[in-house]
């Protein structure tokens, strides 16, 4: 008994706090969301249960399938922006410049939008569309004598996919250059010494070594993009109107600005249980390893 | 004669085909540069707008500066006041950002480095669940639990604190930070434990006299990395904390933003600027780890 307790003392002492943390705030909201979704809590905060009806609701909202719309178009866009760009990126600034210092300067511009605090950054957006003549793209307009455009509420979507693109790009951009680096270079000389155009070394040498983090980082950002908004709540917050509202920005609205904590939950659980499935496949396919190896850092 | 022609020819021969591919070669390399300049040009150009523009009087384009001036800076020492309400003082900000990032910063640290070792060297039953368990949780969409975590809050009467706030953060953050730190401690070879254990040391004394110092970039690394997510925290401080005697930089800088009769971008640019230092500096100083680690680690809510 004692021996049991002793192997057992260490362990709880280190992993304690952590193991409270996680349990108050990721295990106990799960449950406590799938309790929620059944319920019509309102700003109250009363336990009114209500069997199904947040999920009929959720069919028959007027609004949703257009925010179900929006999701896939915001999510798609932003997700080709994010590996294609993030590739194109990548495999300039490692492999087309052999310079590592120049390489390096250009990385590290292209992760200042993912350092800067989300405020800043969609000021910086904002300044660019600007309804006024102060606006980046406006002066353009002036400069040819044009009138101003209200740019943020004309293209909305535009907008939030360029914004969360830019940032998803650097992302993309960092995991295909350390692959693309870690190609041993006679690969690359043996390739020239055949004659082998750019095209065909990327095609044939490049891209074979970047499948599987080019599936990682589609597979990942997916999730990311799916389940966060906090740069569309910056930007448009969701408008004009529910022009450019997402599911899980809807959910937000739902429970913080109409104090619908019932129907906000139900939409939040159709997310989790969206990102849960993700997430197996995410594992199913790289496996525990892989993503172990990934975590380090040196 | 005819031989010695007939080698002239050939060599102009191979020398005109040696230099039309040697320009043909170089043409992706210019094209490459030329994407990358072009693209890049514009983050370039929007940081240095921000520069700019907080010692500009007035923007000639929107990016020109007229006449440059400090009135931008006037919050630093009095308070923005601005169609009737006054915000409040800039300082107050700074102070609650700093006591954010910093308790957020220790409590990772401490709880993450006792989780990382606990994950890395003990032996106890369920030790592989628990890490599996503690991956997943990484790729958890914590903001779905938005709702969740605010009964939570409003439970412990912890609604509209920067404690409670800092309780959120640190859970949603600590899987990865115990898995980065465990990453540092199995590269701590074992014989230094043994060797402290022979010495009559317990497995605590160990950790924390003899493989703690050991880690310590890790330990850096990690550090910077909380305080930065902690500094540009926005979204958690919004929904959770209402009075103004808690306003962060971050929620600070969004009320000026938001405020539609206040649309002055110098003032916001001065701000802006003002609440990235510590990030730039920190950035300047670490940027390789840093790259590395917001990769790995960087879970925005």
């Amino acid at each position: 008994m004692s021996t049991l307790l002793r192997k057992w003392q260490l362990p709880f002492l280190m992993l304690g706090p952590f193991i409270i943390l996680i349990s108050l705030f990721f295990f106990l909201p799960v449950v406590l969301i799938t309790v929620l979704a059944f319920t019509g809590m309102d700003s109250s905060m009363q336990w009114a249960f209500n069997g199904l009806s947040n999920f009929k609701h959720f069919i028959n909202d007027p609004n949703i399938w257009h925010i179900l719309r929006n999701t896939f178009t915001y999510v798609f866009f932003t997700l080709l922006i994010n590996v294609f760009f993030g590739l194109v990126l990548g495999i300039l600034t490692t492999y087309f410049i052999q310079k590592e210092s120049v390489g390096l300067l250009f990385r590290t511009l292209w992760m200042l939008p993912r350092i800067t605090p989300p405020v800043v950054y969609v000021l910086l957006w904002l300044w660019f569309f600007d309804p006024s003549q102060y606006g980046v793209l406006n002066s353009i307009r002036a400069l040819m004598h044009l009138s101003p455009v209200k740019w943020l509420a004309s293209n909305p979507m535009t907008a939030i996919i360029l914004a969360n693109g830019l940032i998803g790009a650097s992302y993309g951009m960092i995991i295909f250059s350390s692959a693309i680096k870690s190609i041993p270079g006679d690969l690359f000389q043996a390739a020239r010494v055949d004659g082998a155009s750019q095209w065909a070394i990327i095609k044939d040498i490049i891209i074979p070594a970047v499948r599987w983090p080019l599936m990682f980082v589609t597979l990942w950002q997916l999730l990311s993009l799916l389940t966060s908004y906090e740069y569309i709540l910056l930007l448009t917050k969701g408008g004009p109107l529910y022009s450019s509202e997402v599911l899980a920005l809807y959910s937000y609205h739902k429970a913080f600005q109409n104090f619908e904590y019932g129907y906000g939950s139900a939409l939040a659980l159709v997310l989790v249980v969206v990102a849960l499935i993700m997430s197996a496949i995410l594992l199913k396919i790289f496996g525990m390893n892989k993503l172990m190896g990934s975590s380090r850092i040196e | 004669m005819e031989v010695t022609k007939k080698v002239a020819i050939r060599t102009r021969a191979t020398e005109t085909r040696k230099t039309s591919p040697r320009w043909k070669k170089r043409l992706p390399y210019i094209i490459a540069y030329g994407v990358l300049g072009i693209t890049t040009l514009p983050i370039i150009l929007m940081y240095l707008w921000l520069l700019v523009s907080s010692f500009a009087k007035q923007m000639k384009y929107g990016f020109i500066p007229v006449q440059f001036t400090f009135e931008n800076w006037k919050f630093l020492w009095s308070n923005v006041e601005q169609a009737g309400t006054t915000y409040p003082n800039i300082w107050l900000a700074t102070w609650n950002s700093f006591v954010f990032s910093g308790s957020l910063t220790i409590l990772e640290v401490i709880i993450g480095g006792m989780a990382g070792y606990a994950l890395s060297r003990l032996d106890f039953p369920g030790r592989k669940g628990l890490m599996k368990i503690t991956l997943l949780l990484h790729a958890f969409p914590s903001v779905a639990l938005l709702i969740a975590v605010f009964y939570i809050l409003n439970f412990l009467g912890l609604f509209d604190s920067l404690w409670g706030v800092v309780l959120v953060k640190t859970a949603l953050q600590i899987p990865m930070t115990a898995w980065i730190i465990k990453g540092f401690f199995d590269d701590v070879q074992w014989d230094v434990e043994w060797a402290g254990l022979i010495d009559g040391c317990s497995r605590f004394k160990v950790w924390y006299t003899i493989v703690i110092p050991l880690i310590k970039p890790g330990i850096a690394a990690v550090s910077i990395f909380s305080f930065l997510s902690g500094w540009s925290e926005f979204l958690l401080l919004y929904s959770f904390i209402l009075s103004d005697e808690h306003v962060t930089l971050a929620t600070y800088l969004q009320n000026l933003i938001s405020n539609p009769n206040l649309i002055h971008y110098g003032l916001l640019s001065a701000v802006s600027l003002f609440y990235m230092l510590p990030v730039m500096i920190l950035f300047i100083f670490s940027q390789k780890s840093l790259m590395q680690v917001s990769v790995g680690g960087g879970k925005r809510v």
